[in-house]
């Protein structure tokens, strides 16, 4: 009995995961299936910055970089750009890995920078790889350069392609369900590995740094070696959504990491809730969607109430992004879903 | 008596500022020691080179029969040298518990694949972890402020809990840096009562401390800095007559 009410609820939530492309696909379109993909590598990338920035304090603001080695990873081993094909399995946790030494490559210089400064190389950081692959086309074509690689193989789970609809007993479920349910599943596993490290001496350990790094030190915490597990953690989240991206889009382009994609899951971040998991998943998932929302029912909306469109709804986007950043800060400066000790702690701030 | 800790000739200059000068002395096992000075005498900095917060320009110690490894603070805490601070530094936004479970960081082992997996061996220590943890905030009698966020705690309890934070990582050698500062008479003399317990439980203590009467009382030897040179070592009672000492520390009413 005391066994059957969380079982009934982990069956009630998986059943509405699943059947959430059809609703969604059904009543509005499957371009919104498309996007609820797109809110899922969202949702990667958020809990993996979440360990960076949200447990162990350390402000990162060239986190796509990471992002972008995934997916350009992901890109060369299966394109006709080299003429490899490796399979997604194999290229996903290689991605994972790869970025997580990048991860430790810039974690390692900026051990000892905090705040402002730390948040000045990392951006630096973002913007080098993205630089490099822009460039890195000429004398030897390693990356295309600009245009980017195309024709990238298709993400596969066991030798289905995911760009092929599936028929399941008569249905035809289309490729995008499909990747919802690859991406759903591998969100899920992030979940899960973010509590279990935070709940664990790990965890303890990277937010003892975020709250005072001498005093981490002095309880015997090789804040060096922590640290640039916080990094190599983060990255590696960051790598495999890349990786996803790439086999998802079947095309990668440098101007798709740009500064603005680490702003972007930055805010993600701290609108959800710093250092809060439900909190990062919800702000990534509201990030991720009511943009969307908004560039496809601002130009009707206008139509309707004025009978021509005024603002042009991408930057009517931004504004809206921009007013509810403000908003946010003003009224939830802990997050839309601060962890209880957060809100607290910003309580008794303005309290005093 | 047996020496626990050795220090030889420490020495660390801040640009034109020789806060150490050649700092020896020894620390028998079992003893609280005490380390007074005036403002700026350099006890605190003998502190931060002893942890290894700071590293020291010249000199070396030895700690229980071993050269101590001071190039990194968590391998001196791991040798068996907890520290306090002055200017208390808990974990202001984790509970009580949470703050003495990072104090056991060092005397545990989970890494990633332990808490991802959660398999049987991580599960035990992090209860065995837990546990402790709650001995060590019933040994210094804050017990039931366990999952009160460290920030919350009254000024005297978060003395308290930077102590048991400390006593988490089993230290032979506990350092406490003005352990009293701040403190009320009733809150000095229940201080008082656990450092006499620490060292009733096999511990041995340093202290700074600015409280003379609590020093000369509860020390069993004490050392005397004077703009980094150490100008006494020695029982109370000899340290309280040093003519030096009372120069340029205690003053008149002390001798």
């Amino acid at each position: 009995m005391l066994k059957a009410k969380p079982f009934a609820g982990v069956l009630l939530a998986g059943l509405a995961l699943a059947a959430l492309p059809f609703v969604v696909g059904a009543g509005m379109g499957n371009a919104w299936v498309r996007v609820l993909d797109f809110a899922l590598l969202y949702i990667m990338l958020a809990l993996g910055l979440n360990i960076v920035v949200g447990f162990a304090g350390l402000l990162d603001l060239g986190y796509i970089a990471f992002y972008a080695i995934g997916a350009y990873l992901y890109a060369l081993l299966a394109s006709p750009h080299f003429g490899l094909h490796w399979p997604a399995w194999a290229i996903l946790p290689l991605g994972a890995a790869v970025a997580g030494l990048f991860g430790i490559l810039l974690g390692a210089p900026t051990l000892r920078l905090r705040g402002d400064y730390l948040a000045i190389v990392t951006l630096g950081f973002g913007e080098i790889i993205r630089i490099f692959l822009n460039n890195l086309n000429s004398p030897v074509n390693i990356t295309n350069g600009p245009q980017g690689i195309a024709r990238i193989d298709a993400l596969n789970v066991g030798g289905h392609s995911l760009a092929q609809p599936l028929q399941f007993f008569g249905l035809s479920i289309p490729g995008i369900y499909l990747s919802y349910y690859l991406f759903v599943f591998l969100a899920l596993a992030i979940i899960f590995i973010t509590l279990r490290l935070e709940d664990s001496r790990i965890g303890r350990a990277w937010v003892a740094i975020r709250e005072d790094e001498i005093a981490a030190k002095a309880c015997g915490i090789n804040t060096r070696n922590i640290k640039l597990l916080a990094f190599a953690m983060g990255a590696s989240f960051g790598g495999v959504a890349g990786g996803l991206f790439a086999g998802f889009q079947e095309f990668v382009s440098p101007e798709s990491f740009s500064l603005m994609e680490s702003v972007m899951v930055l805010c993600m971040v701290v609108i959800g809730g710093m250092g809060h998991i439900p909190g990062v998943i919800l702000g990534g998932l509201l990030l991720a969607v009511l943009p969307e929302a908004l560039r496809h029912g601002a130009g009707p909306a206008q139509q309707a109430l004025f009978g021509r469109v005024l603002l042009d709804p991408e930057s009517l986007r931004i504004l809206a992004f921009g007013l509810a950043l403000i908003l946010v800060m003003i009224y939830r400066p802990a997050g839309l879903w601060p962890s209880p000790t957060r809100r607290r702690e910003f309580a008794k701030a303005d309290g005093s | 008596m047996t020496p626990l800790l050795e220090a030889k000739g420490i020495s660390k200059r801040f640009g034109g500022v020789q806060a150490l000068k050649e700092v020896s002395l020894t620390i028998a096992a079992g003893e609280i020691y005490g380390l007074i000075g005036p403002n700026g005498a350099g006890k605190t900095s003998f502190f931060n080179v002893l942890t290894g917060l700071y590293s020291a320009d010249a000199g070396a110690f030895r700690f229980a029969g071993k050269p101590l490894d001071t190039g990194s603070p968590h391998r001196v805490a791991s040798a068996g040298i907890s520290r306090t601070f002055q200017n208390i530094r808990l974990f202001a936004n984790m509970t009580a518990l949470e703050n003495v479970m990072v104090g056991r960081h060092i005397r545990s082992r989970a890494g990633v694949i332990g808490a991802v997996l959660r398999d049987g061996a991580t599960r035990r220590e992090e209860a065995a972890i837990a546990r402790r943890a709650h001995e060590l905030l019933a040994y210094v009698g804050i017990a039931e402020r366990g999952n009160d966020l460290a920030s919350q705690l009254a000024y005297g309890d978060q003395r308290r809990l930077e102590i048991a934070r400390a006593l988490a990582g089993e230290p032979k050698l506990l350092a406490l840096d003005e352990p009293a500062a701040g403190m009320n008479a009733t809150e000095t003399a229940a201080l008082r009562r656990l450092i006499v317990g620490l060292r009733h439980d096999g511990l041995t203590v340093l202290l700074i401390e600015h409280d003379v009467k609590l020093v000369l009382g509860l020390c069993d030897r004490v050392a005397v800095l004077d703009y980094g040179e150490l100008i006494a070592e020695d029982e109370p009672e000899a340290v309280r007559r040093d003519p030096r000492v009372v120069e340029a520390y205690l003053g008149a009413n002390y001798a």
